[in-house]
């Protein structure tokens, strides 16, 4: 099994800021990791790797010092990974940024298996994954919450919907997005952080791609136009209830339903 | 030795005139919880649960009891494990739960002044969204600071910072006769005649009781990175403690954890663990300013561990990773809880050296004695919770083994150079071991103390010291 796993470096923390003038957040000085939710899509491809054999490659995008998260996958146990590198592809939106990543796995050659964790959390879009697998021409699902079972032809997978659970056979190639808590993240290892020290994080650029028309990557290639960004406010959602007995009983485990915490 | 006097209607008047009537509960309306703590058999209602919103109510109440010769026992938020907030012979239980307000923060002298209800995750909330630090950090977060404050509670960080006598600066004090004494202040030295601070904290509410507490703050490290460092047993990992600290790159933590505990807190909270396919681990925490200087401080210890015999050592450098190490470290306790019957512990204390030989001795009692032990704990500072489990044993026959099992533990503890309890208190439950370790001039020092303070023995009666 080829397996390919799509991640991007963040902010380390939700207290962001952003720089009033030019509008971009102020990245310096301050720390950055992996997507925690890239960590359950490479998690998913080592549990699999575990089961079925293969390989693992992992693809990121981003300025050069993006490579740190690439070194960080070698650390949790990726056998590969490449770095799209370019300052072609700055400014890119969702749009762009799939397409840049399709051309890159274009240029990484052929997988059975494309994993993206659901979204990012800075940019909270969850598109990107399902965009690569339309760039990519390969059936794609998203909100992944188990996995049921992998034969050589095809996946079966469990799909958490607002409302209801789909299970899903899909036939490789193709692209599924995890949601959080399908697997555990492996903490990174230090032995292979020895091993992977002098291993080499490939930079793929702007000259190394098929599609050698600028216009499609980066600021050029986005359709989106950015008014304002702006960190949102904290979000604390809280509901007092003031039912009693009975009533408070059925509205607390009509809740719990929804939540899908319990089932009738 | 004149018998208390009983709690009458007069006296449940007197105190609703002080607290006003919803606040003074009594008879059948007090809840089952004001009965016990979390983990000591002993059991026993008060006659009266009063909730206190201020150091003059204490002051009053406890004037009133003094007069009247009634015990009172003073109670935060009942999460103590050997007994020693359980009102054992009745009158009045004194709880300080709603005397939570966060008073001051000085941020000139690095202190908070806090009542003792304040909940520790509320300091440690607070202090850091102004880039402070209170360093203690027992697992129970829920605990209130006055108990904390009351059993001296170590926790997790106490290898590199100390435990809570070394961050509290000044007490305000409650007497048994409800005179009110300030201890300490806003000083960071204090020569001025015997520190009755430090007899304060630790003394299980025995002595006095806490309406105010200033706690020493230090800058808020802004970097920490766990390690959690496989071992093929739990020998090989604890026999590395020592050497990590011989290396004198001091971790924050040490802690060692048994896989059987960790699928016991994987249960409880259905969660997975990020590793639980070795016999035994170590936890390590560094924290520092820079992340370069912590993984500096770390690397050097991850190969002490790797040429240990570690099978790896894993990094958790993000909340995230923390949060799914650290949350099921503090459900410890519950986890084991969750998997028996009823238990009791062991919170021993010994000399960083000898820890693993007394782990050791404790996995022969199990053998011993046919009687499961699930332990984890700080390494790092020698003290070791150590639980034994009832399961399916009948009554009789858990007992039994009990008092067989503590025996030869407090014995081998004592042996090894160490003290009953490292940070949850003697209490009612392990009075017993205290004398039959602590020897008689050491015991009668106690009692004297006990009674310059509460010559009335008033004040939680029947605690640390047994006749």
């Amino acid at each position: 099994m080829n397996i390919l796993v799509c991640i991007k470096q963040v902010p380390g923390t939700s207290d962001v800021e952003v720089d009033e003038k030019t509008g971009v957040l102020k990245r310096e000085g301050i720390d950055s990791k992996i997507n925690p939710y890239d960590l359950y899509a490479l998690e998913t491809a080592l549990k699999i790797r575990e089961e079925k054999g293969g390989k693992i490659t992992v693809l990121s995008m981003g300025p050069p010092q993006a490579a740190q998260v690439i070194r960080e996958s070698y650390m949790m146990g990726a056998d590969e990974g490449a770095l799209l590198t370019d300052r072609k592809f700055a400014g890119a939106d969702v749009l762009a940024t799939a397409y840049t990543l399709s051309q890159g796995i274009r240029k990484l050659g052929k997988f059975d298996l494309i994993i993206c964790g659901k979204m990012t959390t800075d940019g909270d879009t969850a598109q990107v994954g399902p965009e690569i697998a339309e760039y990519l021409d390969v059936p794609h699902v998203s909100n992944v919450r188990k996995i049921l079972s992998i034969t050589d032809k095809l996946i079966t997978v469990e799909m958490d919907m607002p409302e209801t659970v789909e299970i899903q056979e899909v036939l490789f190639p193709c692209l599924i997005t995890v949601e959080k808590g399908i697997y555990t993240p492996r903490l990174p290892s230090f032995k292979l952080k020895l091993k992977t020290l002098n291993k080499d994080v490939p930079y793929i650029t702007f000259k190394d791609l098929k599609d050698q028309d600028v216009y499609h990557y980066g600021l050029n290639g986005s359709p989106t136009q950015v008014l304002k960004v702006f960190p949102p406010p904290k979000n604390q959602v809280s509901e007092i209830w003031n039912d009693k007995g009975v009533v408070l009983g059925k509205r607390l485990a009509d809740k719990l339903k929804e939540l899908k915490f319990i089932r009738e | 030795m004149t018998a208390y006097k009983k709690i009458t209607h007069k006296d449940i008047e007197f105190l609703k005139k002080i607290c006003g009537s919803d606040r003074v509960i009594y008879g059948s309306d007090i809840h089952e919880d004001f009965s016990h703590d979390e983990l000591a058999g002993i059991r026993r209602y008060p006659d009266v649960v009063v909730e206190v919103k201020s150091r003059d109510e204490v002051s009053a109440i406890m004037k009133y009891a003094w007069e009247n010769n009634i015990p009172v026992t003073p109670r935060g938020q009942g999460t103590g494990l050997v007994g020693a907030a359980v009102p054992v012979k009745g009158g009045i239980l004194l709880s300080l739960v709603r005397m939570n307000s966060i008073l001051e923060l000085d941020e000139d002298n690095l202190t908070l002044t806090v009542e003792p209800g304040v909940l520790l995750m509320e300091i440690s909330k607070y202090v850091e969204a102004h880039d402070l630090f209170y360093p203690p950090d027992p697992g129970e977060k829920s605990a209130t600071i006055g108990g904390n404050i009351n059993t001296n509670a170590g926790g997790m960080r106490a290898v590199k910072y100390g435990v809570t006598r070394d961050f509290i600066r000044g007490l305000e004090v409650v007497l048994p006769n409800g005179n009110v004494v300030q201890m300490g202040g806003k000083i960071v030295k204090d020569s001025s005649g015997y520190s009755l601070k430090d007899l304060i904290i630790g003394s299980e509410g025995t002595l006095g009781i806490v309406t105010k507490a200033i706690l020493r703050l230090l800058p808020l490290p802004k970097v920490a990175i766990s390690l959690l460092v496989p071992f093929p047993t739990l020998e090989m990992a604890i026999e590395t403690v020592p050497k990590i600290i011989k290396s004198k790159n001091i971790p924050t933590a040490i802690e060692y954890m048994e896989r059987r505990v960790i699928l016991n807190a994987e249960d409880y909270l259905g969660k997975k663990f990020p590793d639980a396919t070795s016999d035994a681990y170590i936890l390590l925490t560094f924290d520092g300013n820079t992340r370069e200087d912590v993984e500096k401080k770390y690397e050097n210890v991850a190969h002490i561990c790797l040429d240990a015999g570690a099978i790896d050592v894993f990094i958790s450098d993000t909340q995230e990773r923390q949060e799914s190490i650290w949350s099921a470290r503090g459900a410890f306790l519950e986890a084991i809880k969750s998997s028996t019957t009823e238990m009791d512990e062991c919170d021993v204390v010994v000399p960083r050296k000898n820890v693993a030989t007394f782990i050791r001795f404790t996995r022969e009692i199990e053998k011993d004695l046919d009687i499961r032990i699930a332990s984890f704990g700080h390494a790092g500072d020698g003290n070791l919770h150590v639980y034994l489990l009832k399961d399916e044993m009948d009554d009789e026959t858990y007992k039994r083994k009990l008092k067989a099992a503590f025996d030869r533990l407090y014995a081998k503890g004592e042996e090894l150079g160490g003290h009953v309890s490292g940070e949850h208190g003697i209490g009612y439950a392990k009075r017993e071991y205290l004398k039959a370790t602590a020897g008689d001039d050491y015991m009668q020092l106690l009692r004297n103390i006990k009674n310059a303070f509460d010559p009335k023995n008033i004040l939680n009666p029947d605690k640390i010291c047994c006749d």
